[in-house]
């Protein structure tokens, strides 16, 4: 179609003038300037007490309102069974996987001991332009149609580079993509022009409370009604950039009605912040955040009865997605790493015992993207995808876990330390099967 | 545009071949799982009725004789190019052998005309052979007592004689050994020249020189009979000799290898069949037992059956796409030797893993004769060892994944 091939070439210039202008400049200066943003992190590390949300520099007013809700169009497939990505998807994976392997792969390192992600490389990635992915186009959206298949790509994309780091790039464009979906016009107003414009908020999606057998449809942060708008309470558990957070999306119980999101700008008041590191994903500054009495204004609640449910889901295809592309990154690794080792006077890949392993990652690392893929694609589909997410969800937790504990076996001790990535792909991959919200596909 | 959805244009095959599964398959599963070596003569008039919709069309490849590569040679109802994507008789092959499977996979392999050696005259028989050899049904002999996963070491040789080969051997294992009215038979030219000799030829079950010892009595697919073989001074036209008579050293098996990028997921789809008959009628027995499936509560946040469950279902999912992207790229002309091992390894162990857990989750009703999840269970082994068992599969998938020869990584 003519009309597609024009917004191609469009997209191409924005995407690729907006990308290539940052990161193809002089990879040496940036790779050896990676020294001081790793001096940086130290601060952000030291900032251990808790505090009050105080970067709530940022107000949001409304800007030019439209008549009704925008909401980007989902495109049909032809019906038939297909690997293939859209030109489109392609062109958009190829530049993500790009600044993931220049840029986020070399500062992995340093980000996870810091446990946070250089804010140059966050300003990087919102010129990368992941959080107009989920926008509509009247609203200064990058991509036509909605599509949860290309934000699955893209997020694998980034997680071959670094979970960690993913989720902190991607965290902005979880808040972003739910106020497409599901804002009205008065939210999308407000909120949404700030994540298709220069400075993007650090914004995110907060679901996880901190208990046993965490349940997304069981919470014990509450909503009240009052005054004609809310109250909230309740302790939300590992919210990547917590810190540094303007804007959070949190899940709370409306009495009445169930489990539902609201929109709570940093600066609303009540608001504590303590830093949560983790085993894994340390590069995204998780946090703690605490709601105490916090007032919201009427039209805070974002969404009908059925976005929660929704919301739950396309988190965990995003989970999915990310132990996906960490996956591979330890199979890529792992490949010529054991093809270099040699024991016994040969090249350990010439066993079987370490050969088979490898076939194993690779089996159920296919497997895992598949099944992903597949819930992606139903949910654009406008399908019932409750079951495949869930069973995308169940393949990133047992076999995602796995590929990260392969991964640091087959390089015995040397996969311990950290002079290789894969001891920090095994605390990552653990991630995948206990998160909740914070990304949205 | 990527879509993992099965495309409506194959609904009707599906349908058949569930009615299939339904009236004719399931009705006589406990029937010739007793009768061992019984001929299940409900068959006959199916293949009537499948041979008929594998000439309109209808069918497209319900069976392995309908698979082959880039589905160049089929067009059986497999409809042009769609954007760019081709959904032929590979993944239709793939899909019905499944549906069929989930009936009884005893049975499905006992299908007259519906052999693997059908797949091998699919994939390598010229113009000539195919013209003869067409609408009969071909069992495959590959396995020799001395000679199972490492099909290279077979010890039958063909020596040319004249206008024929004259074959000398033992062979075990024959699926449909007994009652295929063609067998296709792997024999060297030149044990001395290895791999590069190995060839395939097409023998008529009625020849002399074709003795049959005697029939295996198996664990499971007892519906199934499986013959051994002796070759002695067995004479075929050498007009049947499938492939290239020539030693061509350096190209190993290319040939007779081939076969097995295409019927490595049809034997994937089995397992995919068997698994899921085992998970619905779990999931029915869990069901009056109280526990219902959650997609949405954590699995850890229900009971452990229903965890157990979940945790199936989603090996089973694993294993059904990788068994659909190897036939979607085979239908599409992209090589998939590496999907093709992939698929048949997670699908051969996800059927066995499964069947055997859902047996124990359903109790004495799973593990008594009164239902058929035991024999489901005892049906599900044998796709994990044979079409290359699960260890082949690993190696298989190492090498090409590692760049290994089969001389580095043994």
């Amino acid at each position: 179609m003519p009309r597609q091939q024009q917004n191609l070439a469009d997209r191409s210039m924005t995407f690729g003038l907006r990308a290539l202008n940052r990161f193809a400049g002089s990879p040496v200066v940036d790779r050896l300037g990676l020294r001081e943003p790793a001096e940086r992190f130290l601060y952000g590390a030291s900032k251990t007490t808790m505090r009050t949300a105080a970067s709530a520099g940022r107000t949001f007013a409304a800007a030019q309102r439209l008549a009704s809700p925008a909401r980007q169009p989902t495109a049909q497939p032809s019906g038939l069974f297909d690997l293939t990505p859209t030109d489109e998807q392609r062109m958009l994976t190829e530049s993500v996987r790009d600044f993931a392997q220049q840029k986020l792969r070399p500062a992995a390192l340093a980000a996870d001991a810091a446990c946070v992600s250089p804010p140059e490389l966050l300003a990087q990635s919102d010129e990368l332009g992941l959080t107009m992915i989920g926008v509509p186009e009247e609203l200064g959206g990058a991509v036509t149609e909605r599509s949860a298949v290309t934000a699955v790509l893209m997020s694998e994309a980034l997680a071959q580079g670094d979970m960690g780091l993913a989720v902190a790039c991607l965290a902005p464009a979880a808040v972003s993509t739910a106020l497409s979906l599901w804002g009205d016009q008065d939210q999308q107003a407000t909120y949404l022009p700030e994540f298709v414009g220069e400075r993007i908020p650090a914004a995110s999606l907060a679901v996880l409370e901190p208990r046993a057998l965490f349940d997304p449809f069981k919470l014990e942060t509450r909503a009240r009604r009052s005054n004609g708008g809310y109250v909230l309470s309740g302790v939300k558990s590992l919210v990547p950039r917590a810190a540094d957070g303007e804007l959070f999306i949190v899940a709370a119980v409306l009495d009445g009605r169930g489990p539902a999101l609201f929109i709570v700008e940093a600066a609303a008041g009540g608001i504590s912040v303590e830093p949560e590191p983790a085993m894994g994903i340390r590069a995204a500054a998780t946090g703690r955040v605490t709601f105490e009495d916090v007032p919201l204004p009427d039209g805070s609640l974002i969404g009908d009865v059925n976005s929660y449910a929704e919301c739950i889901q396309l988190g965990r295809i995003g989970w999915s997605a990310l132990a996906v592309g960490t996956g591979q990154a330890v199979l890529d690794y792992v490949i010529p790493y054991v093809k270099d080792r040699t024991a016994f006077g040969e090249p350990i890949a010439n066993r079987q015992a370490v050969a088979f392993a490898v076939s194993n990652i690779a089996i159920e690392l296919g497997g895992l993207r598949l099944a992903t893929y597949r819930a992606a694609s139903r949910a654009d589909q406008g399908k019932s995808f409750a079951r495949e997410a869930a069973l995308a969800r169940r393949l990133a937790s047992e076999h995602g876990m796995s590929i990260g504990s392969d991964g640091v076996q087959l390089l015995g001790g040397h996969g311990y330390v950290k002079e290789h990535p894969v001891e920090r792909w095994y605390r990552d991959l653990r991630a995948a099967g206990l998160m909740e919200g914070v990304l949205l596909v | 545009m990527i879509n993992l959805e099965v495309p409506k244009k194959f609904a009707f095959v599906i349908g058949q071949a569930h009615r299939v599964a339904t009236e004719v398959m399931r009705p006589n599963s406990r029937k010739y799982d007793r009768a061992e070596h019984t001929y299940p003569r409900e068959l006959d008039m199916l293949a009537a009725v499948i041979n008929g919709m594998n000439e309109s069309g209808a069918l497209s490849g319900a069976g392995a004789g309908g698979v082959s590569r880039g589905g160049s040679r089929s067009g059986n109802g497999a409809s042009a190019d769609d954007g760019g994507t081709r959904n032929g008789s590979n993944l239709a092959s793939v899909l019905s052998v499944a549906e069929v499977s989930w009936g009884d996979v005893g049975l499905l392999l006992t299908m007259p005309g519906q052999g693997l050696g059908n797949s091998a005259i699919a994939a390598v028989a010229n113009e000539e052979q195919l013209e003869r050899f067409g609408g009969k049904w071909a069992a495959m002999a590959i396995t020799e007592p001395e000679a199972g996963s490492d099909s290279a070491a077979i010890r039958t040789t063909a020596k040319l004689d004249g206008d024929e080969y004259v074959l000398n051997g033992e062979k075990i294992f024959v699926t449909s050994g007994d009652r295929a009215e063609l067998i296709v038979v792997w024999a060297s030219l030149d044990r001395d020249q290895g791999r590069a000799a190995i060839k395939s030829f097409v023998v008529e079950r009625d020849n002399p020189g074709l003795k049959l010892d005697r029939l295996e009595h198996k664990l499971g697919i007892r519906a199934s009979d499986t013959a051994n073989f002796v070759l002695s001074d067995c004479r075929v036209p050498r007009e049947n000799l499938l492939g290239s008579p020539e030693i061509e050293l350096g190209r190993g098996f290319a040939g007779v290898m081939q076969t097995f990028d295409n019927t490595r997921p049809l034997v994937a789809a089995m397992a995919l069949g068997v698994a899921r008959a085992c998970l619905e009628e779990t999931r029915e027995r869990l069901g009056q037992a109280g526990i219902r499936i959650d997609y949405v509560t954590p699995p850890l946040s229900q009971s452990a059956a229903a965890a157990e469950f979940l945790a199936m279902e989603a090996d089973y999912e694993a294993a059904r796409l990788l068994t659909l992207q190897a036939a979607w790229m085979a239908d599409n002309g992209k090589p998939n030797s590496l999907q093709a091992s992939m698929a048949k390894a997670k699908a051969g162990r996800t059927g066995t893993d499964v069947a055997l857990r859902c047996v124990a989750l359903c109790g004495t009703v799973g593990y008594g004769e009164g239902e058929l999840l035991e024999k489901w269970a005892r049906d599900a082994k044998i796709l994990d060892i044979f079409e290359g068992t699960q260890q082949i599969q690993l190696l298989v998938i190492a090498r090409l994944l590692l760049g290994k020869s089969s001389a580095e990584l043994k």
